[in-house]
């Protein structure tokens, strides 16, 4: 069993790779002759120092939660889900199109159908990926990656195309964004700030999929073959459709992010060509957001706020003391960096204990003449 | 236009951009081959267009430039190295992180240190004599510049080198049997240390290849996802060196098509067309992965035990 001392000192492993990180900013931040305490003291008035500050935060916060929750589900079953901008993307995409085509019907009515519409989206989306894994045997880190590029250039024919504001069809500036929802459409807001009822399905959200995981025998299923693919196909477990069921639901939970982006804060779907124009980065800041919250739905929620907050905090920087807010970017990936590469101290107190429990089941005697397995080997 | 100056225009441009593809995936599958899976080429591109762009713009000189491309590199893939080798990090992970790490650094230096977008004058096509008389190929392959031929010769370098030198036999062996290798007396931190450090500087180069080659400027992102592709094509190209040749040349072909398609504006929708490199590349995938092996080893840590 783990000591609770121990679990303790795993939950701060990713506060530690944050501060590092912070800390490696600040030398950046010297080298560029900018005061750090400044920067920073204008990063936290930015991410916290209103009401207004705040909502945006927990704004910012929303489709990092929704990305990092797919993400959560997808790296339990082992897979690495890289195409989160992508399932954004068709997500947003089929859910603004709801919003074009049912004009007559009532506001809450299309919201609901829209949320539902980017859940499919985003399904079908991450769930390609997953079959080809399955089987096909195609890496899902190649196939996400080459379903976001497929998606960008499906969201710029279609925002150029056949979904472009007819306003814009008429300028010549043709910026390629639809039509603008009606107002019954938008998702209500939560206070006299921006703040929409996007944050409160994200939160219900986490805790579904903390059930999911933890308290539904799918969810059992789905973190088995994460651990133990071959024993869990001994133990009857269908790997394959298990491993296709994580991609396609981190697809879904990608794509709702896409259709409430498109609901809660754009009232349109717009682009710069990009992905990143319409999806501001989450697909990829998620998977950091997640990683820090421990790859936990509950977790990820405040962690998903820490990363908005440096996200939106970044912007009152650039203005404050002139950091372009790319250095919150380079800051998030070495984040990233420092929190896998933390694993390895976790790995080796684990390993430390096993070998203990061991010794006393063999009550001193030698142990067996075992070869060396991997860390990973010895948690599955 | 007549037929032969498009097939033409079409197969110079396929070949100049293929260059950062072949870069940056030969140094890739050095780093696969070895059983180390670099996701953060497309960062490391970024960092490594901006160091020969910057260093061209300030200085001048074009060797400075691309030497700095190669120093950044090194330096990411030595990072990378450490992280993969020393501290065991999850490899698909740990390259995100570099991706993203190398996508804000470029960007925020590009900012701090150039502003807007401003071009310089990059490596100019050398016209080799003789070749470049012959009709119609000599202006495909023989009038090109000087990053674009590398990238040709790196091909069979590479495979020269991974399947007839002792140090080639020494990479196969960590990436399909480390412990083999290592009871062997083959150092696997050392071989892993040196591909993933030749992957750093190979994609610095590919990176220095857009910026004072094939654009001769910097944007931010400008990379926009290649590195990946990259990746990809190392799988595409079943870790054979002329697999990725194969691989860089379908996609960079398919894409300069869709350049001249918009050139002589033939009604085909370039979005759309666009996806086509994209989905061919998951079909072959698809065909290929069950009968293709993987490095045994690939990213998979070694650890000695000690």
């Amino acid at each position: 069993m783990r000591s609770r001392l121990d679990s303790f000192v795993d939950a701060l492993l990713p506060v530690f790779a944050t501060l590092a990180a912070l800390g490696v900013g600040a030398i950046m931040l010297l080298v560029l002759r900018v005061n750090p305490s400044e920067a920073y003291g204008a990063l936290w008035e930015g991410a916290f120092g209103s009401t207004n500050a705040i909502a945006e935060t927990l704004v910012k916060s929303v489709p990092l939660l929704l990305v990092g929750l797919g993400i959560c589900i997808a790296f339990r079953a082992s897979v690495i889900n890289i195409g989160a901008e992508g399932q954004m993307i068709i997500g947003g995409l089929m859910a603004t199109q709801i919003g074009i085509v049912f004009t007559d019907l009532p506001g809450w009515f299309v919201i609901v159908m829209a949320i539902f519409a980017g859940f499919l989206g985003g399904a079908i989306w991450g769930g390609i990926p997953g079959a080809l894994k399955a089987y096909f045997n195609v890496n899902e880190i190649l196939s996400t990656v080459m379903m976001n590029a497929i998606a960008v250039q499906i969201m710029n024919f279609m925002l150029r195309g056949p979904m472009i504001d007819p306003v814009q069809l008429e300028k010549a500036s043709k910026i390629p964004q639809t039509a603008r929802l009606a107002e019954a459409f938008r998702l209500p807001r939560l206070a006299p700030t921006r703040l929409h009822l996007g944050f409160i399905i994200a939160i219900a959200l986490a805790i579904l999929v903390y059930i999911l995981l933890w308290r539904t025998t799918l969810g059992y299923r789905i973190r088995a073959v994460g651990q133990n693919p071959h024993a869990s196909r001994y133990g009857g477990i269908r790997v394959r459709r298990r491993i296709v069921t994580a991609l396609l639901l981190s697809g879904a939970l990608a794509g709702i992010a896409g259709a409430i982006q498109v609901y809660g804060v754009n009232y349109r779907m717009i682009t710069d060509g990009s992905s990143t124009g319409f999806t501001g980065g989450a697909g990829f800041n998620g998977i950091v957001a997640a990683l820090f919250g421990q790859l936990h739905p509950i977790g990820t929620i405040p962690a998903s706020i820490f990363f908005g907050a440096l996200l939106v905090g970044a912007n009152k920087m650039q203005r404050a003391v002139q950091i372009p807010s790319a250095l919150i970017g380079a800051l998030n990936g070495l984040v990233v960096i420092f929190v896998v590469s933390s694993e390895i101290w976790r790995n080796k107190r684990q390993k430390e204990r096993l070998s203990i429990e061991s010794d006393v089941v063999n009550m001193g005697e030698t142990p067996p003449d075992e070869p060396t397995s991997t860390p990973e080997e010895v948690i599955a | 236009m007549s037929p032969e100056l498009v097939i033409v225009g079409i197969l110079t441009s396929g070949i100049r951009l293929a260059t950062p593809y072949l870069y940056a995936a030969i140094g890739e599958a050095f780093g696969q081959r070895s059983g180390v899976l670099n996701l953060g080429v497309d960062g490391q591109m970024l960092l490594g267009a901006f160091a020969a762009f910057y260093v061209t713009f300030t200085t001048g000189n074009l060797w400075l430039g691309l030497l700095a491309a190669v120093i950044v590199g090194a330096l990411m893939g030595l990072a990378m190295a450490f992280v993969t080798v020393n501290l065991q990090a999850v490899q698909g992970i740990s390259g995100i992180g570099f991706y993203l790490f190398g996508l804000g650094m470029s960007e925020l230096l590009f900012k701090m240190l150039v502003g807007t977008v401003k071009t310089v004058s990059g490596f100019q096509p050398i016209a080799i004599p003789v070749l470049s008389k012959i009709p119609y190929i000599g202006q495909v392959f023989f009038e090109q510049s000087i990053m674009v031929y590398g990238a040709f010769l790196l091909v069979p370098i590479a495979w020269f080198v991974l399947n007839k030198t002792t140090l080639g036999l020494k990479i196969r062996a960590v990436g399909e049997n480390p412990e083999a290798a290592d009871s062997l007396g083959v150092s696997v931190a050392r071989v892993r240390y040196f591909t993933v450090t030749l992957g750093g500087i190979l994609s610095g180069v590919a990176g220095a290849s857009m910026s004072i080659s094939l654009l001769n400027l910097f944007q931010e992102n400008m990379t926009s996802g290649l590195g990946f592709i990259a990746v990809a094509l190392v799988y595409f190209g079943a870790w054979k060196a002329w697999g990725v040749l194969a691989g860089a040349l379908l996609f960079s072909l398919i894409n300069a098509s869709q350049l001249w398609m918009k050139v002589l504006e033939v009604p085909i929708n370039s979005e759309l067309a666009s996806t086509l490199p994209y989905i061919l590349t998951i079909i072959v995938l698809a065909m290929s992965a069950s009968r293709v092996r993987s490095p045994s080893a690939l990213t998979k840590p070694f650890d000695r035990g000690d």
